[in-house]
């Protein structure tokens, strides 16, 4: 809670009405940033990464991603789509990816920049730069894993790409060529993307490694489904679609990877819980000897964003057939890396779990939390508000909440009260 | 100024606990403000000294003092001793089992590089009695 970043917008809300103040979301979130005060949850928002674990575990479905809809696009003169590859495995019984591409013409779209073709350009940009770079080299395509590292591992930020996502490569190869082939203006376009994940909202508003997006709004795959569904009909011969096998399987953890081609010392790992243990061991330099690192909030990757609608390990199976027919890729760079396709600003370190003040501050401060934990009972309940005793301790020395909360402690007292009282 | 005292069990042949003292150590300090080389130094000393405390010695104790600009760390054990500590310390020596070395273990780089990555270095060994170390990394 220390050094909260106040500019940072989370698309991860809380509905109170709905949050009955129970500890599930606390004891989950992987970089603790969740409180309960007065019996309802809140966000520390310079803490928080939008991996989404809140919204999938919470039994009352409290945690909600605020995802504007289609409605809220109309007012641009041309509407582009751009797909998530994890949009194609969600549909049953597909033949080619062209139904998809149809179904969304169908729903409103006046054209179709598919994500899972810049995320061949990304690919091929990832070859062309990683033999010049720290190795690991960390993929920085998924957003929440991106700002765990910003949070948590300063020493790690020269190893992440330094290319933008396929997301916002499609946004801005779309407008280019919009403008350059139509008398479309920039402000006529809206490039929209088709999500699996409330991180892309977040990364849309501030986007990681460039200063402002080219992506004018991001649409749920949940959302649009129905509608998507609707609109869907058999396809005709000739297809649309621009993306090869490496470009779609970019939608499942392993993808980015196996896009490598010419390296194939390499680790892709989902979960934001095992992402957060592998980078831990790349900071220990365990892992020297990988070219690739590719990390994953979610479980089993893109498919498994919480606003996908199908079980990522079905969406895994069906991308798999879907593939089957297709070239290996479709999109290649022809010359050197584009300006487009690299960061323009540069990944700092967010110093949001350091204790407050200088170096003698900050050892003080940690002296007084050791001392308070030896005084906690351990149970980690959470029933404080807090996660753990640890970050109870640190809450309390770093002035954020009462040092009484803690309610062993109190029943422990009350008891001693009460015998003091009954004594005859 | 009394530094922070953190105690560490480490067990004996259990190969999927070896690096929990390192990693929480490096928890730690990171949130005392500390990163870069230093932490880098002490994650990678301990590290090797908690696998060293798992293969060879049946477990040990850690104890890490944390002063303001330093951090000091002892491991302890009662195992079998070093009979040859010099040698122990040439780079690529190494007495671990063929089993161990199958798990990517052993490959006789633990103490080398203990006293590579700590500034201060110190080791006493007794065969049949136990080996203490202790190592400073400055902040």
């Amino acid at each position: 809670m220390d050094n909260t970043n106040k500019k940072l917008t989370h698309s991860v809300t809380l509905d109170s009405d709905k949050c009955k103040g129970c500890i599930n979301c606390i004891k989950r979130c992987p970089t603790e940033a969740i409180r309960v005060k007065n019996g309802k949850a809140y966000i520390l928002e310079g803490r928080c990464i939008d991996c989404g674990v809140c919204i999938k575990i919470c039994p009352h479905h409290a945690k909600k991603a605020v995802c504007p809809t289609l409605d809220d696009y109309r007012h641009f003169k041309h509407l582009v789509a751009l797909p998530a590859p994890a949009l194609y495995p969600q549909f049953n019984n597909l033949e080619s990816i062209e139904q998809v591409l149809q179904g969304l013409r169908g729903v409103g779209f006046d054209s179709i920049f598919e994500v899972a073709r810049a995320a061949e350009l990304v690919s091929d940009a990832t070859r062309k730069l990683i033999d010049q770079m720290p190795k690991p080299v960390i993929s920085s395509a998924c957003p929440a894993a991106v700002r765990l590292i910003k949070v948590k591992f300063p020493q790690l930020i020269d190893h992440v790409l330094p290319l933008v996502s396929p997301m916002e490569l499609a946004a801005r190869l779309a407008k280019a060529e919009l403008i350059a082939t139509t008398d479309l203006k920039e402000e006529d376009i809206g490039c929209i993307f088709i999500s699996p994940c409330p991180a892309k909202i977040t990364a849309v508003e501030n986007p990681v490694g460039s200063k402002k997006s080219a992506v004018d709004g991001v649409v749920a795959i949940k959302d649009i489904y129905p509608a998507l569904l609707q609109s869907m009909k058999n396809p005709d011969l000739d297809t649309s679609e621009t993306c090869g096998r490496i470009g779609m399987y970019w939608a499942a953890s392993g993808g980015e990877c196996e896009g490598l081609i010419t390296h194939d010392c390499y680790l892709a790992c989902d979960g934001i819980e095992e992402v957060l243990s592998v980078l831990n061991d790349i900071e220990d330099g365990k892992f020297d000897h990988l070219d690739f690192v590719e990390l994953n909030a979610c479980n089993g990757g893109c498919v498994g964003g919480v606003l996908t609608v199908e079980n990522p390990y079905i969406a895994r199976s069906k991308m798999k057939r879907l593939r089957k027919y297709m070239p290996v890729t479709r999109n290649r760079l022809e010359n050197s890396i584009p300006q487009e396709m690299l960061w323009d600003k540069h990944l700092e370190y967010v110093p949001v779990f350091e204790m407050k003040g200088n170096r003698m501050e900050k050892f003080k401060a940690y002296a007084e939390i050791e001392e308070m934990l030896a005084t906690l009972p351990g149970l980690d309940c959470g029933s404080c508000g807090s996660p753990t005793c640890r970050s109870y301790a640190e809450d309390v020395v770093g002035g954020h909440t009462p040092p009484d909360k803690c309610v062993v402690r109190m029943q422990e007292k009350m008891e001693k009260i009460l015998a003091t009282l009954l004594k005859p | 100024m009394e530094a922070i005292k953190f105690s560490y069990t480490v067990p004996g042949d259990d190969f999927t606990r070896a690096g929990e003292a390192s990693a929480d150590l490096k928890n730690k300090l990171k949130k005392m403000g500390i990163t870069g080389a230093p932490v880098r130094n002490i994650s990678i000393s301990l590290y090797e000294g908690e696998i060293n405390l798992a293969i060879h010695a049946g477990g040990g104790e850690i104890t890490a003092l944390v002063y303001p600009d330093k951090v000091e760390m002892y491991l302890d054990d009662n195992g079998p001793g070093i009979a040859d500590v010099n040698l122990a310390l040439k780079e690529g020596y190494s007495t671990a089992t063929e089993e161990v070395r199958g798990l990517g273990f052993g490959a006789g780089m633990g103490l080398p590089n203990m006293k590579k990555y700590a500034d201060e270095f110190y080791i006493e060994s007794e065969v049949g009695k136990g080996t203490h170390i202790k190592m400073v990394v400055n902040l």
